[in-house]
Order: structure tokens, then sequence, then C-alpha cells
């Protein structure tokens, strides 16, 4: 990396000029762990990510308007970090030298439970690397004299990373004019992987230059990319290209529930769960468990009552259409299903989640990748909000008397 | 244009399968490829008139000839003989329908054929057989009623109508104290609009009806013996305080002459459940009456007893205005009670069910011609689909949908 930044270990001789005493209210952030076996000595941190801002005595002379953080800080949670790792691997019976990242995620849910909504408000323990933002130390030496060449243009990283790329763009030209004066230039088309990655968008190139940009310096950039790219380049040049692409999953989207049972559809005669298999669903507080026959006139049955009798309501009717209609299979089907709970609403919507599932079993993956943009295969969330201790409700507050 | 063509093609293929005998077979080769040549000399027309009203429609108007052909099409009901056979017996939604298209069209369908078919077959001499129309909410059963009514009032029978029980025991502004009996109640309203309309059905009948007793109304007035039955409805009408014993009184006479053979009765009751349900009428000391000591509903009860001849009665039993009774609830078992049912027993129950797949076909035929269906998607298979699936063939339902698109 270009930019010198705390958390990169080349940036250690810079001896950092922060203001003196700075009493971070850190303290109060970490978490100590609450299982036994833990040494005094060492205290595990689980940090959350967002902890409240240092209490600056002195003005910091950098004019960081964030948190600073020493090299020294920094090392220093390194090595806790470390050592709490071996520390939760012994607690959790397994090998302290083989414990990954996501041995410790599934330790810490075990641990520590906790039924927030928010994924990002529970409990977490990662290096601090990615806990702690990046930050840049002083560009400049006792005398005041910037390190960078480029420290006067205001964004040092970037301009520096552009020169090089130019700087790469001009030697492979060079190369190529040589190699056509000797007459052994060859037109090898670019074989470029269009799908499968992506440049780096603005805010990963910000986080990677710690470094604020515009938009139109973004776009220069990737333009001096492409170009780059596009000529026939080096392993060298592939590489630093390389270091600005970023895969993307193909099929992010992927279902990730399908016992897809294509047995016998729908033959009456066959028993058991073979024919037709019972999938569930969920909405607010309804459970509903539905079967769907292969063969049918579109007759649906809840509860063994019919189901214009169980759903007086046209809208409820309507929501058991869909995903027949979705699929243009409105009278090729049968359904029977249970339903408990909640209201008719939400029954309605648990009937037609646990109907969208059983139908994934017909259909071709096409078909179930259309379903699940069209929504009908996702849960929906929304459960009741709790009401809060000094209000009416969930949101609504007691009404505000001036006096 | 090439809309209408394919439409048209498709009834063609749908008049082949019903093998109606109204268009001449010439017309309409079997080959699917001919017909739309000759289809070509209908495109001058606007609205392709004949081959859909061949599915939804018949030009047979008189009930007693309608026969197993005629299933799922609908027949026309002129609006003169709407007013006297139905001044008060139509459901409400369907004579705001009459009133929009300005025709009344009945579908003709399987139980009302099956009670046609038993009524032909009546014999005067035994004493009357009851049929209980039943089934599930908004599936046709006071349509089909109607339907028969129709036909008996054509065939020249004295229709006596009630068009909802259920009202004469709910609702009630007035109650008086009987003046015949001093346990019972009367109620004046209902009784003089009933007698109005039955009036008005059976006109011709009132006048060749006589009295064999004397009724004497209060120390003025009297009714002598001989003197037509069109004298104690007029007291009825014009003396409300007496409409409930007039009724009575003409109950009790209709009963009692029937059986001597001038002519044939039919008791078509409506919602009969609630003659021996509950009621919701208060007396003043605020305790709830017995429907038997409303005047209205013993007379009728009466009326039902099958210990006359001549005639028939056909009884419907309806949840849709009965009190107390759960909404699933359809069988004559669950709506008629103990009581109810054993004093009915020995009757034949008639299922009315949902539209079959052709009626269907046929009733949303009979909506697209009558432009009552405006959305675009209303002629597509896909649009049928969906109202098939949102109304399961629900006849109410289904109306109820349409009125929307």
């Amino acid at each position: 990396m270009a930019a010198p930044c705390v958390s990169c270990g080349a940036a250690a001789s810079y001896r950092l000029f922060l203001a003196g005493r700075v009493s971070f209210a850190r303290e109060q952030g970490l978490w100590k762990a609450a299982a036994a076996g833990l040494q005094t000595g060492t205290r595990c941190q689980i940090l959350r990510l967002k902890h409240s801002p240092a209490v600056t005595t002195k003005k910091n002379v950098a004019a960081l308007r964030r948190e600073s953080y020493t090299v020294d800080f920094i090392k220093k949670q390194i090595e806790e970090f470390n050592i709490g790792k071996r520390h939760l691997a012994n607690m959790m019976g397994e090998d302290p030298e083989t414990f990954t990242q996501e041995d410790i995620d599934r330790a810490i849910t075990y641990l520590f439970p906790s039924g927030l909504f928010e994924k990002r408000a529970r409990p977490i323990m990662k290096h601090p690397e990615e806990i702690f933002p990046k930050q840049r130390a002083i560009q400049w030496g006792e005398d005041g004299r910037p390190f960078h060449f480029l420290f006067y243009t205001g964004k040092q990283s970037y301009y520096s990373l552009m020169h090089e790329a130019y700087g790469k763009v001009l030697h492979v030209e060079e190369r190529q004019d040589q190699l056509r004066a000797k007459g052994l230039f060859s037109e090898k088309p670019k074989t470029k992987d269009p799908i499968g990655s992506r440049w780096l968008i603005k805010e990963e190139l910000e986080e990677m230059l710690v470094e604020k940009l515009s938009d139109q310096d973004y776009a220069q950039f990737i333009r001096l990319l492409e170009r780059l790219s596009a000529l026939p380049c080096d392993a060298a040049e592939e590489e630093f290209v390389g270091r600005f692409r970023r895969t993307v999953t193909v099929q992010s989207k992927k279902h990730l529930i399908e016992p897809l049972q294509y047995d016998e559809q729908g033959m009456a005669f066959s028993t058991g769960r073979g024919n037709a298999p019972w999938r569930r669903g969920k909405r607010k507080t309804a459970n509903a468990e539905a079967v769907v026959h292969g063969h049918g006139s579109g007759k649906i049955e809840i509860n063994g009552v019919d189901y214009l009798l169980y759903f007086p309501v046209t809208q409820d009717r309507e929501q058991l259409m869909f995903p027949f209609h979705f699929l243009d299979r409105l009278g090729k089907h049968d359904v029977t299903c249970t339903v408990s709970g909640g209201g008719r609403s939400s029954q309605a919507g648990a009937i037609r989640l646990a109907v969208a599932r059983a139908l994934c079993s017909f259909i071709t993956e096409d078909e179930v990748e259309w379903m699940r943009q069209a929504g009908l295969l996702t849960t929906d969330p929304r459960v009741r909000e709790r009401k809060k201790p000094g209000q009416e409700g969930a949101r609504r507050k007691f009404t505000w008397k001036k006096r | 244009m090439l809309k209408g063509m394919t439409r048209l093609v498709s009834r063609v293929h749908k008049m082949q399968k019903l093998r109606i005998r109204k268009l001449d077979p010439g017309r309409f080769l079997h080959s699917g490829t001919q017909a739309p040549q000759c289809l070509v000399a209908h495109l001058d027309n606007q609205v392709p008139t004949e081959s859909p009203r061949a599915i939804s429609r018949t030009l047979e108007n008189d009930p007693a000839k309608h026969g197993e052909q005629h299933v799922g099409q609908h027949y026309n009901i002129s609006i003169q003989e709407l007013k006297t056979v139905f001044p008060h017996g139509l459901p409400p939604r369907f004579v705001m329908q009459v009133k929009t298209f300005n025709e009344a069209c009945l579908m003709v369908r399987k139980p009302a054929l099956e009670l046609l078919h038993y009524l032909k077959n009546t014999n005067f001499a035994h004493p009357a057989v009851r049929y209980v129309l039943y089934g599930e909410k908004g599936t046709g059963k006071t349509l089909s009623l109607c339907h028969i009514i129709h036909f008996c009032a054509k065939q020249d029978w004295l229709i006596l109508h009630i068009p909802d029980a259920h009202l004469w025991v709910k609702n009630c502004r007035d109650l008086l104290q009987s003046t015949y009996n001093k346990q019972r109640f009367d109620q004046p309203l209902e009784a003089s609009v009933w007698l109005k309309n039955f009036k008005t059905a059976n006109e011709r009948f009132l006048s060749q009806i006589k009295v064999q007793d004397k009724y004497v109304w209060n120390k003025r007035e009297s009714t002598e013996k001989g003197s037509p039955l069109a004298e104690v409805v007029e007291q009825g009408i014009m003396r409300v305080r007496n409409a409930t014993d007039a009724v009575g009184i003409v109950l009790k006479e209709l009963k009692r002459q029937s059986s001597l053979g001038i002519f044939r009765l039919l008791v078509a009751v409506d919602g009969v459940n609630a003659l021996w349900g509950r009621t919701t009428l208060k007396r003043e000391d605020k305790s709830l009456i017995a429907p038997e000591e409303l005047a209205l509903i013993y007379n009728l009860r009466k009326m039902v007893k099958n210990d006359w001849q001549g005639g028939a009665i056909v009884l419907t039993v309806s949840q849709t205005g009965s009190l107390f009774k759960p909404r699933k609830a359809y069988l004559p078992q669950e709506l008629l009670g103990k009581e109810g049912f054993d004093t009915l027993d020995p009757f034949i129950p008639i299922l009315v069910s949902n539209y079959n797949p052709k009626e269907f076909e046929a009733c949303i035929q009979y909506y697209l011609e009558n432009s009552w269906l405006q959305h675009e998607k209303a002629h597509t298979e896909e649009g049928k689909k969906e109202l098939l699936f949102l109304s399961n063939r629900n006849p109410g339902l289904l109306e109820r949908l349409c009125a929307y698109l």
C-alpha cells in the first residue's frame, strides 16, 4: 500500500505525535468475558464496533477529527486478541493452533446468545484491524517537512497511485513499441473474464487509501486502470490491476433451501411424504403447513374447510392465488393445508409462503429464481414491535404537555 | 377485430361440444379453419350476438319447457311478468342487476330442474310434499326458488310467497298485542306490506275464492260468509291493525280450500329456519319473545305442515338472515334446529351447490355480453381462471367480484 497508515507494520518508525494524555474511555467499552476459566491477568477483548469517542484533553495538532489510536495501542490490542483467541479455543475444547475466525464467531454466538434484531449490535470478536478504523500516521517529520513528495497535492496516496499506474501504462506501451520495432509484435486479444470480478467501488478505494476521494477522481482512476488492462500486460501489471478487482459471487442469490423432491407428482396412491412434500410457512405468529398435489383442479382445503368458507375476505383469497397466478398454474394443483395462530391476514400470508415453497418442487430452476425475486419465498420478517417503557406504544409517545 | 374472431372461433368449438340446436349446423362447419370464413359476415355487427348467446342464453322463456339441455343458460323474464309474479320475491342484488341490465335473466340450473320435474309429476290428491332447498351461502337458493315460482305462476297456481321469513322475526318496530289471541303479538307493518304484495301477485284468484266463515273485525266491520277473499285482503291493507289477522285468515282459507281442487297452491317460504329459531324482538319488559308468540309465525307454521292437499311446499333454509347461527352452518339439521327439523320431518332435501364449469362459463358470458366486465383481462382465459379461483365458482361471490370489474 502506498499510504502509510497505522495498521501497516512498515510505519512503525514514525513517531506519532498525538496529544499527550488521551484518556480513552475505551475501558468502558470493553466487555469482560463472563465465562469461567479466565486468568485474571489477561482480558479477553470483545469489543463493540462503535464506542464512545475518546475524551481529548488537548486539541489534536494533526487535526484529525476521528479517534486516533497509537500504534502501540493497536499492537497491544492485537496481542490481546491473539491470547484471547487461544483462551477461547481452550474454552471450547478445540485446538488453539487451528482456531479460525469462523470458529471464533461460532463460539461467541454460543457463549453470548443475543436476541437483538440488528446483527451489527450483537457481540463480536474480530481482529483489531477490522474493528479499529485505519488511520494515517503523521505525514511530516520533526522539521515539519513532509515525507511524501506529493504531500502538498492534498491527496497524496491517490495521486501517487495514479502516477504509478500511468507509469505502468507508459512502460507497457514502450515495450510494445520495442516489440513492434523488432517485428515480434503480435496482436493478442485480451481475454478478460467480464463476469466474475468487478472494479473496486469508491468506498472500498477510499478505505484502501485512507483518503477522501471525489467521484471524478474515482472515475479517472477506473478509466486509467481499464486502459491499462486493455493493453497486453505482464504478470506484474496483472497483479497490480488485480489488486483493484473484487470477485463477484455469481449466483449470490442462490436459494438455499431446495430439497426438491421430483417424485411421483401427485399420484394419489403413493403413500406418505413421497409425492407431495409438507412445506412450512410463517408470518407473524401464524404457522402453516401445506401439501400441494400435482394433478388437481384448483381446490384448496384449509383445516378441513374449503378456502371460500375459511377466508371470506377477498384479500386473503388473493394472497392464496398469488403463487399459482405467478406461475400460471391456477387450476392445476390441489392444496391441503393446516394453519394455526395469528390472525386472518397472517394466516393467509403463512399459507401463501408454504404453498410457494411446496410449488418449488414442481417447477424449473428459473421459475424458482423468479419466485424468489418476486418475494414469494421469503419469510416476512416483520413482527410486532414491543412496547417500550415511557412510551404509550412501540413508537407513540405520550402526549407532550408544555407545562 | 382479430380478438373478436378468435373469440368466435372458441365459441364455435364450445358450441360443438354442447350441441345446441339453436343455430343450424350447416352454418358452422366442423373444421375450425373454415369457421372464420363463415363468420366474416358477422364482423359487420359490432357485437357477435349469436354464438356467445347460444352458450349463455336460451330463447325458451317458459319454465315448463326447460329441460336438461338448458342447464347453464339464462332465460328472459319480461318486466311485466316480473312485476306481477315477483312483487317482493327477488333478492335485492338481483333487483339491482335487473335494473342495470334492463332485463331479468335467470339461469337454469340443475336443482331447479329437479324440483320442476317433481312438481310436474305431483299427485294433488296426496298431501303436499315439502321440498327444502339448502346449500352454502351464495349458491343460488333464493333464485332457484324464484324460478320455481315463475313456473308455478305460468302454470296458474296460487302463489303464497314469503320472501324472507327472517324479516318477520327481527327489527320490528311496532308490536301490538294481538286482537285475536291475547298471548300473541301482531306485526301490522310487515303484515300489511305482505298483503299488498300478495294481492299484486294473485289478483285473479282473489275474486274467485270465497270465504267460508264470517269474520268480525270490530264493532262496525265484518266480512260475511261467501264474500271473496279480496275483501279480506282489502280490509287488512286498509285497517293496518287487523292486518295480521287478515293474513291469518287468508292462510287458513287457502289451506282449507286448496284441497277442494279449485286451484293449486304453492307455499314458498325463504328462510324457513326463522320460524323455529330465536327472535330479537322484546316485550316492553325486555324479555325475549319466542317465535310462536308472533301471530304471523304461528299461522305460517300451520301452513307449512303437510296436512293439506292440492299443492306443494317449497322451502329454503338460509344462514344469511338468520339469527344466532354460525356462519358455516348450511345443513337443514343445523339451521332448523331439532324442533324445526322434527316438524318438517318428511321432506325432500335438494342441495344447491356452486356453479359447475359450464355454468360458470355461461355466467361470465352473460356478464360480458351485457358489458358488465370492463377490465381488459376479463375476456382472456387467465382472467377467467382468476375469477374462478377467487370466487370458487360461488354465484353470489362471483356477482360481487364482477361488480368491481
